[in-house]
């Protein structure tokens, strides 16, 4: 009984996870297809992939708003080095490089520079926003090569090639996370930061590196997105650090550090993927979509609540 | 813990089985899909508006989603209503270059596409429905010039830069003021549709250059703010709006506004549903339809 109750916990996310799919398939019965499970596994891609780097960020107790933005950047980037360059390879190594060089700056001003990491990103969000702006003159870049949109809609084995990103990015991630030293670190630096130094752990490298890698994550959700979408938007990415957040959160990790998971982080985006894709599917009017997202964190995170005490 | 498990668990299952069971009496009647730029805008609510009166007042189902002004959401929202099984698809576009390969995700499944307001580039659709916004420009600049004598110097807001109601609006006033020795543009500067940067811009034009007579906004909202700074200032000009949105028609009224250029959002959405019904009963419908501006002045 104490085992089943720890199992249930552990499991709490994808419980609600399948409760909701179940729901949904009951209300409307378009719901349960493969074309549309697949649909709704190529539309969670981004915002799994960034929430992935975000639950690196988030494990040691900060947090990074930059994250749309930084797609926004990383995206137009990549879209103007296909569109006058027409190398693929080029413009991704780019892409990639820019959001870890980004996530650096955010991650150096957070450990050396002490500022607490809300603000530094948050200054991020909009600076990185601006240089999107004058990078691509406000205007959507547009007129992408046929392999460069390959990524964001081509199917491998009947598989989106979104969603297969995702596995990787997700694998690889688990194993930083689970099977290394440095993801143990992250763990210890979120629980107690000042035992953490004193146990010897250079927390300011562990720190700077989460930014880092919540960079790239998101430079590769630059990537899918512009692919996906055919063209570059200077106000791509608005909001999606709070869409990453959210998922973060309805993973079950919590936002003061040290305790989580990143397959939760998975199951936090399915959740709201499934919730985006079910209301469509059931004509609620996009009004009330928003109150309806807004509740289920909230019911989330309290039932996380009360399970704790 | 363990009991409400199994609770839901046999729950689950059994309404699972039943949800099997209701797949074969689907909705039947033809279904239209619309999606919207954003929702948080009246124009579009008009739009919205107008849509939902037609189709109920004809009898047919419709579902209208919103992209909240991002591309990405914009092509998740038309993956669901191809899901969903609609026969014709009403969409109106983020951004013009965006749009495209959300049409062609429609157009696969070999659903007729017809845009609205926006125009999409790059993709062949069925049908357009947009207002002439260089003929609105026009009728912007004649009718300042008109109300000042032929001799007028103007500040010209603007839209968010490159997009193309900026363009067009931007097009048709200058086509009737440049080369008029008689009007100067003294200023001309973006506030990207928005009423509170209007009213920053304008009070920064007010500062460094107060002497004007007339204000074009590229839209009402921008005018609006305009306004605001205007009155602070205790300045006195002929503010010229365009979209004739609601509270820009009452401050028309009101005497606070000149004029607004009056884009009918309702009148295309009522039109776009009108075609999409055409389309279903297999009736040719044609590729462009200018939906008619008007001056509003008190």
């Amino acid at each position: 009984m104490e085992k089943l109750k720890a199992l249930a916990l552990k499991f709490k996310s994808l419980i609600g996870l399948f409760f909701l799919c179940i729901v949904i398939s009951i209300i409307t019965p378009r719901f349960l297809n493969i074309n549309n499970l697949l649909n709704v596994l190529t539309q969670v891609s981004v915002n799994a992939v960034i929430a992935i780097g975000m639950s690196f960020v988030i494990l040691t107790g900060g947090i990074d708003l930059s994250v749309g933005s930084i797609l926004a950047v990383t995206g137009a980037l990549a879209a103007s080095l296909i569109s006058k360059q027409n190398s693929l390879f080029l413009a991704i190594l780019l892409s990639l490089i820019v959001g870890a060089l980004i996530g650096a700056f955010n991650g150096l001003l957070v450990s050396k520079g002490k500022i607490q990491p809300f603000i530094v990103t948050l200054a991020g969000m909009t600076i990185f926003r601006g240089v999107t702006y004058v990078y691509t003159n406000g205007t959507p870049i547009s007129g992408l090569s046929k392999d460069f949109t390959f990524i964001g809609n081509a199917r491998v084995l009947g598989i989106p090639f979104p969603v297969i990103i995702t596995f990787i990015v997700f694998l690889i991630a688990w194993y930083l996370i689970n099977e290394t030293r440095f993801g143990r670190y992250v763990y210890a630096l979120g629980g107690n930061e000042d035992s953490a130094r004193l146990s010897g752990i250079n927390t300011d490298s562990i720190k700077t590196m989460v930014y880092v890698i919540s960079g790239i994550t998101a430079a590769i959700g630059g990537i899918i997105v512009t692919s996906r979408i055919g063209s570059a938007s200077p106000n791509a990415g608005s909001g999606y650090e709070l869409d990453a957040i959210a998922a973060v959160v309805l993973g079950g990790t919590s936002l003061a550090g040290g305790e989580g998971s990143i397959a939760g982080t998975i199951i936090g985006a399915m959740i709201i993927g499934v919730l985006n894709n079910g209301l469509n599917l059931m004509n609620v009017s996009p009004f009330y979509q928003s109150i309806v997202k807004g509740l289920v964190i909230l019911l989330a995170v309290l039932i996380d609540k009360k399970n704790k005490k | 813990m363990k009991r409400f498990l199994s609770t839901l668990l046999v729950l689950a299952l059994f309404i699972g089985t039943f949800s099997g069971c209701n797949k074969t009496s689907q909705e039947s009647t033809k279904k239209i899909g619309m999606v919207i730029s954003t929702l948080n805008n009246p124009f579009f609510v008009s739009m919205k508006e107008g849509a939902e009166k037609k189709a109920k007042e004809l009898g047919y189902e419709i579902v209208i989603l919103d992209s909240q002004n991002d591309a990405s959401k914009e092509r998740s929202n038309v993956e669901d209503l191809v899901q969903q099984g609609i026969s014709v698809l009403i969409i109106n576009p983020t951004d013009s270059d965006a749009v495209a390969n959300s049409i062609a995700v429609a157009q696969q499944n070999n659903i007729p596409v017809i845009t609205v307001d926006r125009a999409a580039n790059g993709v062949e659709v069925t049908c357009h429905i947009a207002s002439d916004n260089v003929k609105g420009g026009k009728l912007a600049a004649q009718f300042i010039l008109d109300k000042l004598g032929g001799k007028a110097k103007i500040v010209e807001l603007q839209g968010i830069p490159g997009a193309s109601a900026t363009r067009d609006r931007g097009k048709g006033f200058h086509e009737v003021v440049d080369g008029n020795a008689n009007v100067k543009v003294v200023a001309s500067q973006p506030a990207d549709f928005d009423r509170q940067k209007g009213l920053n811009v304008m009070e920064n034009i007010i500062q460094a250059n107060p002497d004007f007579d007339a204000v074009f906004a590229h839209n009402d909202e921008m005018a609006l703010g305009a306004i605001k700074a205007l009155n602070a200032a205790n300045k006195k000009a002929l503010v010229v709006g365009f979209d004739g949105t609601q509270d820009a028609v009452d401050a028309v009224k009101s005497g606070e506004m000149a004029a607004t250029i009056a884009q009918q959002p309702d009148v295309m959405g009522s039109l776009a549903v009108e075609n999409a019904v055409k389309l279903i009963k297999g009736e040719t419908i044609p590729k462009q339809i200018p939906v008619d501006l008007k001056v509003i002045t008190k």
